[in-house]
């Protein structure tokens, strides 16, 4: 599993970094801060659940890697 | 004809909450055929930035949509487009959709709502809602000549869509019936600090006032209110509610007096569930069922329902989330703030303008509120989600 975050189209509501929070942090503005762009096996639910959540959509969760 | 193979689940609806029903149906497991109607003639997309990023022109048409290109083909997901659905018949399970029946095991409806009209004389064309691409393209290119901007209704569209279109350089006036802006269930908590904000950054808003019509020499001039008086615009926008989109579901058994009432888990009816805009859960928190126009809900609600079509069981409940953004101030909303108690400051100021607050009940908060305070909102909400089996 690859991540792929838009911080310019976050729009801070700070979701991700609840759902999956080793995944994902903010900055100090709210801004998505991605810590891990290949989280492995257990951490994949809570990813996908991340980025269907995100209200801005602009967490890309790519299956194919 | 009928079409037999349709049997699986037929969703209603391609916004955010039927999509997100859709490809969560195949995240969990759900391998009967899934159908997706959409009335709309072009690729599902996100409806925030409508009213945002696409009127400021930060954002295009391309870069709203839902999801990539043949994600629903690749999930075997089968997309019916400009078409919708006339009659559901939910004895023999099945559904008009053009000219043909589709049958279903699950029915999810996804309709959502559209636009309200204000009550009083607006003819045709003389007045801006915004619901889809279109209405927003077409609202942009009234945008793009000088001109003042009026904007009817208080709530969190309308003060959205004045804050951005003041953003472009617009003189903008709020129109609002109540004696204060009203931001989603905040109750009176937030009202004057938004208000402060609002004024601050060269919002005329005009509260307890109310619109009658607009004003026309040829084309529009202004908007007409009750004391006589004319509010001057070249734009008028109207952001005064919704009407939840249930029209095929006339001669049903389900309750569609505002919108499809459900129980907590999405349930309309055995087999036949309701997510997003269009849909009226009950919380049993609240003790009463209504409609919860937030993004956030509908996609915990579609999570939610796809969850308990593909494994049979029923979902837990869902805590409301809400945000907004006005000129740079970014508020955020988990649970219920409870207009009837005092706001309970957890951290930061309001006079700094960075908080987080809470309506507390027996010490235990029922809702909290984050303004420009991120971090230390999601601290205070992982503890609130702590609590949550108590207070529930």
């Amino acid at each position: 599993m690859r991540v792929n975050v838009d911080t310019a189209a976050c729009i801070g509501a700070g979701q991700c970094a609840l759902v999956a929070p080793d995944v994902f942090d903010q900055d100090d503005d709210g801004i998505v801060m991605l810590l891990n762009a290949a989280p492995s096996e257990p951490e994949h639910a809570a990813t996908r659940r991340a980025a269907a959540l995100c209200p801005a959509r602009v967490i890309v969760v790519d299956e194919s890697e | 004809m009928t079409d037999r193979a349709g049997a699986g689940t037929l969703i209603l609806g391609a916004g955010v909450a039927g999509v997100t029903t859709a490809l969560n149906l195949r995240d969990d497991g759900y391998e009967d055929p899934v159908t997706l109607v959409g009335d709309e003639d072009r690729a599902p997309y996100s409806r925030p930035p409508l009213s945002k990023q696409l009127l400021s022109g930060r954002l295009n048409e391309d870069d709203i949509h839902l999801c990539r290109g043949d994600d629903l083909q690749l999930r075997d997901i089968r997309y019916l487009r400009g078409v919708s659905a006339s009659t559901v018949d939910l004895v023999a399970r099945r559904v008009l959709v053009g000219a043909d029946w589709l049958s279903f095991e699950h029915l999810v409806i996804a309709t959502g709502v559209s636009a309200r009209r204000p009550a009083g004389t607006y003819p045709a064309g003389s007045i801006h809602t915004v619901r889809t691409v279109e209405d927003s393209r077409s609202l942009r290119a009234q945008l793009d000549r000088p001109g003042p901007v009026a904007v009817i209704g208080a709530g969190v569209l309308g003060l959205e869509l004045a804050a951005g279109i003041r953003q472009l350089g617009h003189d903008v006036a709020v129109l609002g019936r109540s004696r204060h802006v009203r931001l989603g269930r905040t109750g009176e908590h937030l009202a004057s600090l938004v208000e402060s904000v609002l004024r601050e950054n060269g919002v005329d808003l005009r509260l307890g006032c109310e619109p009658v019509g607009v004003a026309t020499t040829g084309s529009v001039t202004g908007v007409m209110l009750a004391d006589g008086s004319v509010v001057p615009a070249t734009t008028v926008v109207a952001a005064v509610g919704s009407t939840p989109r249930v029209e095929a579901l006339v001669g049903t058994d389900l309750d569609i007096s505002d919108g499809v009432l459900c129980d907590e888990h999405g349930v309309a009816a055995p087999g036949v569930w309701a997510v997003g805009d269009v849909a009226r859960w009950y919380d049993p928190d609240a003790g009463l069922a209504r409609r919860v126009e937030h993004q956030a809900t509908a996609i915990e609600q579609a999570l939610a329902v796809a969850r308990s079509i593909a494994t049979g069981e029923p979902s837990p409940p869902i805590v409301p989330f809400h945000w907004t953004e006005l000129f740079s101030q970014r508020i955020v909303v988990h649970g219920r703030l409870n207009a009837d108690l005092p706001l309970t400051l957890l951290a930061g100021s309001l006079d700094d303008r960075r908080f987080v607050g809470a309506t507390l009940h027996d010490g235990r908060p029922t809702g909290l509120v984050g303004w420009n305070m991120p971090r230390e909102f999601r601290q205070e909400r992982a503890r609130f989600d702590d609590l949550a089996p108590a207070h529930r």
